[in-house]
């Protein structure tokens, strides 16, 4: 416990960051009971209603309940993000790694594939990858992976290049290590910290263009209560029912900002050299 | 001439691939492009004019041979005939572009004016109260989602305040001020952290102590020595942001109903209007590749040192 409180005296701020995630984390994780009313289920008589104290955040178009809505699209917006960038830095491990340390013609094709990717606008190639495959939380994921996996295979490979001749690899060769046992003990363990700074400060991009895809409706698709869905099916009642257009949007930017956030002092925990 | 060399040949391998892996995308898409294209035109479809469209468009061919004619097609400037339009697609792009071009450049205009000020003000007033009120203003940009800025302007700007058209389907002048702003704001974000980084970088140089010990104001340094200098690197931020513009914004032009290429593209998918589609993306391949080449071509004009690295 001493050591827990020490960390927090050295790392005030992203302690206190860390603290919020949880909570978000801890929303999205009992949503189902936090959530006032059942966002799933609407009352006619209920349609567009104002804020009021029965509806904090006013109704849809439905008779759902925003705010409901709002919670239980923590769940939904956070485990997309999740999957999305944990399939990211594994899949760019994976590309970084084979390429960076075993090297050859698999590398060069690897990279030149990576190369494109990278001089290619990508929110442009996800929208037609989501679109063309259908709109759907699994399609989302699969066409932001698609076009994001690049910039982490890039950087594995620098850092695994930048190992793969420093001495002590040369050591474990020269001791007999089995290639197997090198990336296991020596270049997974090396390259972690960067893949999870990197990770962790993508997350708050990931989010909104997940949100960005959903809005323009090749994500999520109704009635799952997706934040930008949400946007997208309040933005016709502008004029009438202003509050579906503000809330959900204040739900994205407030869970991004606190992303953002941690994983900016992240980056100062993990790796005290940069700046 | 090398590097120029292997730099065109690495623009033309990712058009190839970009365009081989859109159309392999349509082709393994769902949906019958015969049937959609019969549908769009109000006839009673049979079994044999679904046969005999899939003919005529050369549905019936093999994949490679599909592609293979495309790109025959392509050569002569033929992007093959959108689906739900039925006129050629590089009309249909031509449409989009004038209104992309427009938004591109109004923005591009909005983002200098807000940036440029700010960034060097919060970096001459480095960790004082105007370096603060801007980082922070910058973050919270950063982390707001474009679309729902957007919505946000509309929603006070337009209805709210009434000063612009909510939606705009041609292209105006009044039109533009909200898409473009929406844009500039989110582009901002970024440039004003970049364009402080830059000038406090030159800030700390050598030649800067030396002309304050030659007794010149921190006004005639800032203006005459300094922002020349830094200039140089936001020429690259400023091209990838054009070719990012000019790639249409989708997002923002469908919450304006604005008509440029974005939302021609996006209004492509909806409709499963599958030569748009490939027109479109192997469209902004191609800008975005020109534009990093030229941001290249002029950063190696513009900086001495590279010029006289690449005659020696």
């Amino acid at each position: 416990m001493s050591d827990l409180s020490a960390f927090v005296k050295e790392h005030r701020l992203f302690s206190c960051y860390t603290l919020l995630v949880i909570l978000i984390v801890l929303i999205a994780i009992f949503a189902p009971w936090l959530t006032p009313q059942d966002p799933m289920v609407g009352n006619l008589k209920n349609v567009l209603q104002t804020p009021t104290a029965e509806h904090l955040l006013g109704t849809d178009k439905l008779g759902r309940d925003t705010l409901s809505r709002i919670i239980a699209g923590t769940q939904v917006s956070l485990f997309m993000t999740i999957c999305l960038v944990m399939l990211l830095a594994l899949v760019g491990s994976a590309v970084g790694i084979v390429s960076g340390y075993f090297g050859g013609k698999t590398e060069m094709i690897l990279m030149r594939f990576a190369d494109m990717m990278l001089a290619f606008p990508g929110v442009v190639l996800a929208i037609a990858i989501a679109g063309i495959l259908g709109g759907s939380v699994v399609n989302t994921i699969l066409a932001l992976l698609a076009v994001s996996w690049a910039k982490y295979a890039r950087l594995v490979r620098s850092l695994v290049i930048k190992l793969r001749h420093s001495d002590f690899i040369l050591a474990a060769k020269v001791n007999g290590a089995t290639t197997l046992n090198i990336l296991k003990r020596h270049i997974i363990p090396n390259i972690l910290p960067m893949v999870v700074i990197t990770g962790a400060m993508d997350i708050g991009t990931m989010m909104m263009e997940i949100a960005g895809l959903s809005f323009l409706g090749f994500g999520a698709q109704p009635p799952t209560p997706e934040w930008g869905l949400m946007l997208n099916e309040g933005r016709q009642y502008i004029q009438t029912a202003p509050w579906l257009m503000i809330y959900p949007g204040v739900a994205i930017f407030t869970v991004v900002a606190i992303f953002n956030l941690w994983g900016d002092s992240l980056r100062d925990v993990l790796d005290p050299r940069h700046e | 001439m090398k590097t120029l060399g292997n730099r065109l040949l690495q623009m033309l391998i990712t058009l190839v691939g970009v365009s081989f892996l859109t159309f392999c995308l349509t082709y393994i898409a769902p949906g019958d492009p015969a049937m959609m294209v019969l549908e769009a035109g109000d006839t009673i479809v049979s079994e044999e004019l679904i046969q005999k469209t899939r003919e005529e468009m050369g549905l019936d061919k093999p994949f490679l041979v599909q592609y293979a004619n495309w790109v025959g097609g392509l050569l002569n400037g033929d992007m093959g005939i959108s689906y739900s339009a039925k006129k050629p697609v590089t009309e249909k792009l031509a449409e989009g572009f004038v209104g992309t071009l427009f938004l591109a450049a109004v923005t591009i205009i909005f983002v200098l004016i807000i940036s440029l000020p700010l960034g060097i003000w919060s970096a001459v007033r480095q960790n004082e109260w105007p370096d603060y009120v801007v980082r922070v203003c910058s973050f919270i940009g950063v982390s707001m989602p474009n679309f729902w800025l957007g919505l946000m302007l509309l929603y006070i700007f337009g209805l709210k305040l009434g000063l612009f058209p909510i939606t705009s389907s041609s292209v105006t002048a009044k039109g533009v001020v909200l898409p473009a702003l929406t844009l500039a704001i989110y582009q901002s974000t970024k440039y004003v952290r970049q364009v402080r980084t830059v000038i406090l970088d030159e800030l700390h140089q050598d030649y800067v102590i030396g002309a304050r010990a030659r007794g010149l104001s921190e006004q005639v340094i800032l203006w005459k020595h300094v922002l020349p200098n830094a200039l140089l690197p936001l020429i690259t931020l400023l091209g990838m942001s054009i070719g990012w513009l000019l790639g249409g914004v989708a997002v923002i032009e469908m919450v304006f109903s604005w008509p440029g290429i974005g939302a021609t593209a996006v209004r492509a998918i909806m409709m499963r209007d599958y030569p748009l589609i490939e027109g479109f993306v192997l469209w902004i391949a191609i800008v975005y590749m020109v534009i990093n080449f030229l941001v290249d071509l002029s950063y190696s004009y513009l900086d001495p040192k590279l010029r006289k690295g690449e005659a020696a």
